[in-house]
């Protein structure tokens, strides 16, 4: 019911339907609905719950995020998540030996270290009576740390968790042709000369031809960026309307890197380089340098571009949770509360990249909260096409009736709240560290503007989504 | 295809007057000329691009006719005559179909080859002004784009097709017994290359849309979209339109060319078809194929051939007149008329006219993991229904779960099926040993072994465990399903399914009523089996119902051939050299000697000496040195895994010896034996419909030759008494009667057909 209300006055303000014009501009525009925003009334004061813990963020800490192939194309994941850890002792002072249990999130497993959160721990000294485990669960692969961690602090399990995520792109597993692995498997049997003689007699040349990590979706066998220009093609969203959102998160991600806004950025000597200390990936340019390229999935005549695209990126996150009566024990000033969190999945051909539109109406009514109660949005852009997609999506009554079973759209999200200090397109997106950085530039964001509640979503491959609410601690 | 001359003047006449009369309209909603609306075709401009819609009002698809090339005509007319306009778009507004192809009724009202050559004509002129329009045409494919439909996408400058399953391209005219009469035959070998024109034009095959683009029929490929804006259909529809939008434009400003980049395979080809020596070998070895193939039944596909020669050969302009006279004589060929007669009849039993069932089948039970039991289970789970498939041993039954999962497989080696596809329905599958979950299920259909008591044990078995409205179907191809019926609690949901083998190839579904099944019953299991691709008849009850009881008359004749000295291997040839797919030998090692020796024991006794012929006792000794056919790799034939060379069964020899018949030199010619075969075939089906237990000849049709592999040639029996002659028929009947006495005695409806010459059973 609010969210009609919370609707109609969204549209007041917005007779265009697209608030994407002022983005270019985005200051000029949101001191008004900031403004307004700022006069409605709080529908609550607290999503604290009776008879359940307060869970916060003490802090979280995340390596520059760069382009795959540049400082740490040499290193391993386990190095990149050691350093985000190494930066989370340092920023938080916590005593290691309070940690309880150690999670991380990772999407493109390195076989050698797939436990890599116990790898990173063991070696940024944590004590090795500390468990640790790895999850992943695509681009919401620390998200779901994150929220393995309240699970275990709500239920009593642990009082203190580190939950991080880590991607490292420069290198993925490439595999020999499973003709070849069942060859090498045999040869390793074989006993005698003859049968390992029999055995290489078999061998094809096309044996070496090599398997690469599949980047497409194994249930369609459909690339992400093929999906995203079709999701995009669905919602009418074009060409242009991707260059300048793109164009919006390079320059805003700019702004908030030369302003010093980027505060959960530690800096990584890299063995043997120089200390990297910037993310690298952010490249303000103009649409008309944008409007050169050419489509990059859908040829000739996509919309999706290596411009308006996450690109492939390395980057490690790590965060510390506690209960909140632990944290206040052991002398903390918290940032944030994790509150509710949602995760939603629907149709991974046609919606693979809709989780966003699903999850947000969702984990509001599940913290009774309305779109107006939001101060903060930080949503994971994979592409421009998918972001724009899932705004249309819910500003879509037919939509919303169609396929999310609601009566009325969800609204549109107010541009001026959302993703203002940049978001993956332009920060880079390290599939399992993305959802670390949303959660602390949500609080961050709070804590430097104002504001109560914070809301991040994210989609990830297998049509699954994620949102969670982010409830600013008080000063 | 298209209008006479006269009309054809007087449409230029509408299109000049039209042109006027828009003119000063025009200039000022320069956006909305569909002001003028037509009934099939209009068009609205957009930019500098003419996006034309095909859309006929009352039907699901579109189809060529007079009135819509018409209408066609006039709106390019007014294209080529407006400056605004620099290209122009071509789509169709139906979901699914582009243009379905010719509307073949043209065809039926055309008396003389003369009639059908104009047709001919008047389309291959409509093109070949498309061809030369100074203005590029895009043609924007969604859906089915088939015959007619297909011709006219080629003789467009530009096609875009969505990538969707409904997408496919082809030319299936001989499949009527006619060829691509609209310059298809002359255009597709210059798009695809001869070999590749040659076997879509001679095979009539659909081409997926990825596919097509492979072999340069379409130029670009648009991916179906998912939910938007808009329901997914309808917002495809809108994509396809605004990328052919973008493609016309860039043809216009020559950002865009038309010609291909063909593959170095492609370009060797299109050399080698240079060299009059190579073109020659190709039309002899497709020649040879297609005369092995069709036996000389079939006159379409020699005529192909020889269009395409003709127009290579000696230029598009004997080409084009050699089409128009070949398709003017082959649109008036019996051929084409049976075969046109049993698209018409499978179009008819495609349909439930017992209307919608109360309640929608959702979850299936099988009884018997079986070679039947199983088929019905793949034909079932790949259309969504939840199947409990039930057998009584675990080696049964996990022989039936992977027969399914086989069937499966091999589509996703054909890449019709993605393997996650193939995982995802091969998990509405569920083995069990048990009835448990049979308490849901809407509908159980029993396959287990054909004998009358155990038919009786799971019927009382299953009764205990299925809800009130489950309707208890049996797939028996000769048991009465009233006899199965009587120890039923419940008899109105009791009906018959007969299936055929391999039931995911063969389309035929025998439904078989009662006196006592509900027409829901009956409404609800055509529904299932429509839902399982199925081409249904539904007929009475009795003994054999339709098809099983044709057949089996036809065996004992073939027995008797047999008994006379006429070897396997030369009846085979005999009755394949009339049209039948399969040879009669053949047949019955593939139906199992075992079964034929069962259904023929049965009918006999109802039947009495009508199914007299041959003697029981070959069948009896068959089945007693366990020469049952394929299935034990013995019979007629022996049978060898991995080879198809199948060679005589010499051990048959001692048994034909002691049973050996003096054969009557009178009537034992070729053609003797051949009719002496057909004939008791066809009497015994006018006979069916005689004593009611078919509703209509056209289903009579349909049964015969998807169910039994009668000669489509010919049309099934009945097209087959129409356009051979009662009076023949019956002639030749009486001549075998005199020999063989009452198994040929013709039965009083085609007596009476004979009789009335204007007694036709397709007036």
């Amino acid at each position: 019911m609010t969210s009609i209300l919370t609707s109609t006055l969204k549209n007041l303000p917005n007779t265009s339907k697209w608030a994407l014009r002022f983005s270019v501009r985005p200051l000029s525009c949101s001191s008004q609905l900031l403004a307004l925003s700022a006069a409605q009334p709080k529908s609550k004061k607290t999503l604290a719950k009776p008879n359940m813990r307060n869970i916060v963020v003490v802090d979280g800490v995340r390596i520059p995020f760069l382009l795959s192939g540049t400082s740490y194309k040499d290193l391993m994941p386990h190095d990149l998540a050691r350093a985000a850890l190494l930066g989370l002792l340092q920023r938080t002072n916590v005593p290691k030996e309070v940690v309880d249990y150690i999670i991380f999130g990772t999407v493109i497993q390195e076989v050698k270290t797939s436990n890599v959160a116990r790898e990173a721990a063991l070696g940024a000294g944590f004590s090795d009576k500390t468990p640790a485990h790895t999850v992943t669960m695509a681009c919401i692969s620390s998200n779901q740390a994150m929220t393995t961690a309240v699970g275990l602090i709500a239920s009593g399990q642990s009082d203190v968790v580190v939950a991080g995520g880590v991607e490292l792109m420069s290198d993925v597993p490439i595999r020999h042709s499973r003709k070849m692995r069942k060859m090498m498997l045999d040869l390793n049997k074989a006993k005698t000369m003859g049968q390992r003689l029999s055995l290489l007699s078999k061998f094809r040349l096309n044996f070496l031809s090599p398997e690469l990590p599949a980047v497409a979706e194994f249930s369609t066998s459909e690339t992400m960026g093929h999906s995203a220009d079709r999701l995009a093609a669905a919602f009418a969203v074009s060409r242009l309307e991707q260059d300048e959102y793109a164009l919006r998160s390079h320059s805003l991600a700019k702004k908030a890197q030369d302003e010093g806004l980027l505060s959960d950025v530690v800096p990584f000597k890299v063995p043997g380089k120089d200390t990297v200390t910037k993310d690298n990936g952010i490249r303000p340019s103009s649409l008309e340098q944008l409007a050169k390229l050419k489509p990059a999935f859908i040829k000739p005549y996509g919309t999706v571009t290596a411009a308006n695209s996450s690109f492939l990126t390395d980057g490690a996150s790590a965060m510390l949770i506690m209960a909140e009566d632990k944290a206040l024990a052991l002398g903390y000033k918290p940032k944030a509360y994790l509150r509710d969190f949602v995760y939603v999945s629907q149709d991974p051909k046609d919606q693979l990249l809709l989780g966003p539109t699903y999850a947000t109406p969702k984990v509001l009514e599940k913290a009774g909260l309305t779109m107006t109660d939001i101060d903060v949005f930080e949503f994971h852009e994979a592409f421009s096409g998918q972001i724009l997609a899932n705004f249309k999506a819910m500003d879509s009554d037919w939509f919303a009736q169609n396929y999310m079973g609601r009566k009325t759209k969800v609204g549109l999200l107010p541009l001026e709240k959302f993703n203002i200090w940049g978001g993956s397109l332009s920060l880079g997106h390290p599939f399992g560290a993305t959802g670390c950085r949303l959660v602390m530039a949500a609080a961050n964001r709070l804590r430097k503007d104002g504001g109560q509640y914070g809301l991040v979503a994210a989609c990830a491959a297998g049509g699954q989504g994620h949102a969670m609410i982010v409830e600013a601690y008080p000063k | 295809m298209v209008a006479s001359r006269a009309i054809g003047s007087l449409n230029r006449f509408n299109a000049f007057r039209i042109l006027r009369s828009r003119g000063c309209s025009c200039r000022n909603f320069s956006g909305s000329s569909a002001l003028l609306a037509r009934t099939h075709v209009n068009y609205g401009v957009k930019g500098n691009v003419a996006v034309i819609r095909l859309n006929s009002p009352n039907s699901k698809v579109n189809t060529l006719n007079k009135e819509v090339q018409t209408e066609f005509m006039e709106v390019m007319d007014e294209i080529w005559a407006s400056d605004q306009i620099k290209s122009a778009v071509l789509i169709s507004s139906k979901p699914g179909c582009f243009v379905a192809g010719a509307d073949i009724n043209m065809l039926a009202s055309c008396k003389t080859p003369q009639e059908a050559t104009q047709i001919s004509q008047e389309g291959q002129r409509m093109f070949e002004k498309l061809e030369r329009s100074p203005k590029p045409v895009v043609a924007a494919i969604n859906g089915s784009c088939l015959g007619g439909g297909l011709e006219l996408a080629i003789a467009c400058q530009y096609r875009i097709a969505t990538k969707d399953r409904k997408t496919v391209l082809g030319v299936p005219e001989v499949l009527l017994g006619i060829l691509p009469g609209a310059g298809g035959t002359q255009r597709l070998p210059k798009m695809v290359g001869v070999p590749a024109a040659f076997d879509m034009m001679l095979t009539g095959r659909n081409i997926r849309a990825d596919r097509a683009k492979k072999m340069g029929l379409v130029d670009q490929l648009v991916e179906p979209l998912g939910p938007g804006i808009k329901p997914p259909q309808e917002r495809t529809i809108e994509y396809l339109e605004e990328v052919a939008i973008t493609f016309a434009n860039g043809l216009v400003d020559k950002k865009i060319s038309p010609k291909r980049n063909k593959g170095l395979m492609e370009k060797l080809t299109a050399y080698a078809m240079t060299i009059p020596f190579v073109r020659r070998q190709i039309y002899k070895t497709v020649e040879e194929k297609v005369r092995k193939q069709t036996k000389g039944l079939y006159p379409a596909p020699l005529k192909i051939i020889d269009v395409v020669k003709t127009g290579l050969e000696q230029g598009s302009e004997a080409g084009y007149l050699a089409e128009s006279q070949k398709f003017g004589e082959l649109a008036l060929t019996k051929e084409s008329k049976a075969l046109v007669g049993l698209y018409h009849g499978q179009v008819l039993c495609k349909k439930n006219k017992f209307g919608a069932p109360q309640k929608d089948v959702k979850h299936l039970g099988i009884l018997g993991a079986g070679l039947m039991g199983a088929g019905i289970a793949q034909v079932s789970v790949d259309k969504g229904l939840k199947t409990l498939l039930k057998d009584t041993t675990v080696a049964g039954l996990g022989r039936g779960q992977q027969q399914v999962f086989k069937g499966l497989n091999d589509k996703v080696k054909k890449k019709s099926l993605t393997s996650f596809e193939r995982d995802s329905i091969f998990s509405n599958l569920i083995g069990q040993l048990d009835y448990q979950g049979f308490e849901k299920v809407d509908m159980v259909i029993e396959a287990v072994f054909e004998d009358l008591s155990v038919k009786h044990k799971v019927l009382k078995e299953v009764e205990a465990v299925i809800p009130d409205h489950c309707i208890f179907a049996s797939n028996t191809s000769a048991l009465p399903i009233n006899e199965i019926a009587a120890v039923s609690k419940r008899p109105e949901k009791v009906i018959g399914m007969h299936y055929f083998s391999p039931v995911d190839k063969m389309q035929l579904l025998e439904i078989i009523t009662t006196e006592k099944t509900s027409k829901d019953t009956t409404a609800s299991a055509v529904a299932v089996g429509l839902k399982q691709g199925k081409v249904i008849i539904v007929v009475k009850d009795g003994p054999g119902f339709y098809t099983t009881r044709c057949l089996a008359p036809m065996m004992s004749e073939v027995i008797r051939i047999l008994q006379e000295g006429v070897d396997p291997k030369k009846l085979d040839s005999l009755t394949t050299g009339f049209g039948f797919p399969v040879g009669a030998a053949t047949l019955a090692d593939e139906v199992g000697v075992d079964v034929a020796k069962h259904v023929a024991e049965d009918l006999g006794k109802a039947f009495g000496e009508r199914f007299g012929g041959g003697s029981p006792e070959l069948l009896n000794q068959m089945v007693s040195k366990g020469f049952l056919g394929r299935k034990s790799g013995k019979g007629f034939y022996i049978y060898q895994e991995g080879s198809k060379n199948k060679s005589l069964n010499s051990d048959m020899d001692t048994i034909f010896a002691s049973l050996r018949l003096p054969a009557k030199p009178e009537v034992s010619s070729d053609e003797d034996i051949q009719y002496r075969v057909v004939t008791r075939f066809v009497n015994e089906a006018v006979l069916c419909l005689q004593d009611g237990i078919l509703a209509t000849p056209a289903e009579g049709d349909i049964g015969a030759v998807f169910g039994l592999g009668f000669p489509p040639c010919l049309g099934g029996p009945f097209r087959f008494v129409d356009l051979y002659g009662a009076q023949k028929i019956v002639d030749r009947l009486r001549k075998y009667e005199a020999a063989y006495g009452k198994q040929f005695t013709p039965c009083q409806l085609l007596i009476d057909h004979a009789n009335s010459p204007s007694k036709k059973f397709y007036q």
